[in-house]
């Protein structure tokens, strides 16, 4: 299953990458250390619940976020099972290949699925 | 049939200072995924309404949460620099009768990075 699929696998890992290189670094210092530790004000202001919902409910938002977030766990799923398949894990490759690469499948489906609620 | 399968030894990658930044590089895909599923929650919690949101800011803000994304910040920048520095050996532009120097295409790269940031830190704080 793995080898077949392997040029639709290498080009998601491929995306994945460029997606996860260029923009999670701003978005993990923003949402994740910026925003707790109030850089931009108390949370009343640019993390306030009418102020995010009305920005996630923009149509290019929820595309990029959908992008942001799909693409990077195929990259995800294929670094983890490049790292444990072939050093280590190699006669588990296909339950590997099933749990990693599904499990992006199902992150990216419940993506639009969270997505589509705004 | 049955496969024989080389036995491997846990800690190969130990051996030598490449192979650990192998493993370094892989395991910055661990915290790619981990982020991608911590905002896939907070986008979850902000459309079951400003309760949910709020108890989710809330959790950010918890001390160990701050400290997992400056660890996951560190990694996503080792996996930005090496990502960006590996696209001159994928990407291949003919530059007259040579091709672009290398540090051309990675530099764009670079120059993408910074322009990028500054949109997402734009739209976020200051749109």
């Amino acid at each position: 299953m793995t080898k077949t699929f392997e040029p639709l696998w290498w080009s998601l890992f491929s995306a994945g990458g460029v997606v996860a290189a260029l923009f999670l670094p701003i978005m993990i210092l923003l949402s994740g250390i910026g925003m707790p530790l109030e850089w931009f004000g108390v949370a009343g202001d640019v993390f306030a619940y009418e102020r995010v919902r009305g920005l996630v409910t923009h149509p290019i938002v929820q595309i990029f976020l959908f992008v942001l977030i799909s693409l990077p766990l195929f990259h995800a799923a294929h670094r983890i099972h490049a790292a444990l398949s072939d050093p280590w894990l190699k006669h588990m490759e296909s339950f590997l290949s099933i749990l990693l690469y599904g499990g992006a499948f199902a992150g990216t489906i419940l993506t639009a699925v969270i997505l589509l609620q705004f | 049939m049955k496969l024989y399968y080389r036995p491997v030894q846990n800690a190969w990658w130990l051996k030598r200072q490449p192979y650990v930044l192998f493993i370094v590089r892989e395991l910055t895909s661990l915290f790619v995924g981990l982020y991608c599923l911590l905002l896939l929650v907070t986008i979850y919690s902000l459309g079951q309404g400003e309760k949910s949101y709020d108890g989710m800011l809330i959790f950010l803000k918890s001390g160990p949460i701050i400290f997992l994304h400056v660890v996951a910040l560190i990694f996503t920048v080792y996996h930005s620099i090496t990502w960006f520095n590996l696209t001159p050996k994928a990407i291949v532009i003919p530059f007259g009768e040579k091709r672009l120097p290398d540090i051309f295409i990675a530099g764009s790269n670079y120059v993408a990075w910074v322009i990028l940031s500054g949109i997402v830190y734009w739209l976020i704080v200051r749109f």
